[in-house]
C-alpha cells in the first residue's frame, strides 16, 4: 500500500465533503433562512452564533481539501494544471477547485468579515460586501457541479469519455 | 437581463450547462 496517495485521497474526500457541504448549506439553506430571519427580527442569532463557526470550518476545509488534492496529484500536479491530454479531466477539476479556493479566501471571507462586524465597515461597504460575497458563493456553487463531475471522471476516464 | 446566479435554480442550471459544455470539450479532445 502506498500511504501518501491513500491517506491524501481519504483526507481530500473528508475535507471536500465538509467544504462543499457547508457551501451548499450557505446557498441552499442559509440565504433563504437569513432573509426570513431578517424579516422577523431574529437574524442576530444566525450572524452571531452560526455564521462565524460555519465560516471557520468552511474556509479551513477548503485549504485542507486543496492541499490533500495537491498531495494526491503528486508528480502529476504539473500535468494536471497544464491541462495535458493525459490529465485533462482531473486538471479541469483541479482548476475549478483552485478558483473556488481563491473565491473563498479573497472574495467570500474578507467580505463576510465586514458583513458580520468582525472588521469595521460602513453600511455602504456592508451592502457592497454582501453582494460580492453572495455572487462569489453562488459562483462556487455553480462551479461545484462540474468540479464534482470531473473529480469522479478523473479516476474513471473511460467510463465518462470513452 | 437578470443574473441567473441570483436564483438558486438558475445557479444549478448554469452548473449543469457548464458541466455539459466541459464534458463535450474533454470528450472531443480525448477523441472519445
Amino acid at each position: 500500500m502506498d500511504w501518501v496517495p491513500a491517506i491524501s485521497r481519504w483526507i481530500h474526500l473528508v475535507a471536500g465533503v465538509m467544504w462543499i457541504g457547508l457551501l451548499y448549506y450557505f446557498n441552499f439553506v442559509n440565504v433563504a433562512a437569513a432573509k426570513a430571519a431578517a424579516a422577523d427580527g431574529t437574524a442576530a442569532g444566525i450572524s452571531k452564533h452560526v455564521m462565524p463557526r460555519a465560516l471557520f470550518w468552511f474556509r479551513w476545509a477548503a485549504v485542507v481539501t486543496w492541499l490533500a488534492g495537491a498531495a494526491l496529484l503528486g508528480s502529476n500536479f504539473g500535468a494536471a494544471f497544464l491541462l495535458q491530454k493525459s490529465h485533462l479531466a482531473i486538471g479541469l477539476g483541479a482548476w475549478l477547485g483552485t478558483i473556488m479556493l481563491f473565491n473563498v479566501w479573497v472574495l467570500i471571507w474578507p467580505n463576510q468579515k465586514k458583513i458580520l462586524g468582525i472588521v469595521p465597515a460602513t453600511d455602504e461597504e456592508k451592502n457592497k460586501a454582501r453582494r460580492v460575497a453572495f455572487l462569489a458563493s453562488r459562483t462556487n456553487t455553480m462551479f461545484s457541479i462540474p468540479l464534482l463531475y470531473f473529480m469522479a471522471a478523473g479516476a474513471h476516464s473511460a467510463l465518462y469519455f470513452g | 437581463m437578470k443574473n441567473p446566479l441570483d436564483s438558486l435554480w438558475g445557479t444549478v442550471i448554469c452548473g449543469l450547462i457548464l458541466t455539459l459544455l466541459l464534458h463535450m470539450i474533454v470528450r472531443h479532445t480525448l477523441g472519445g
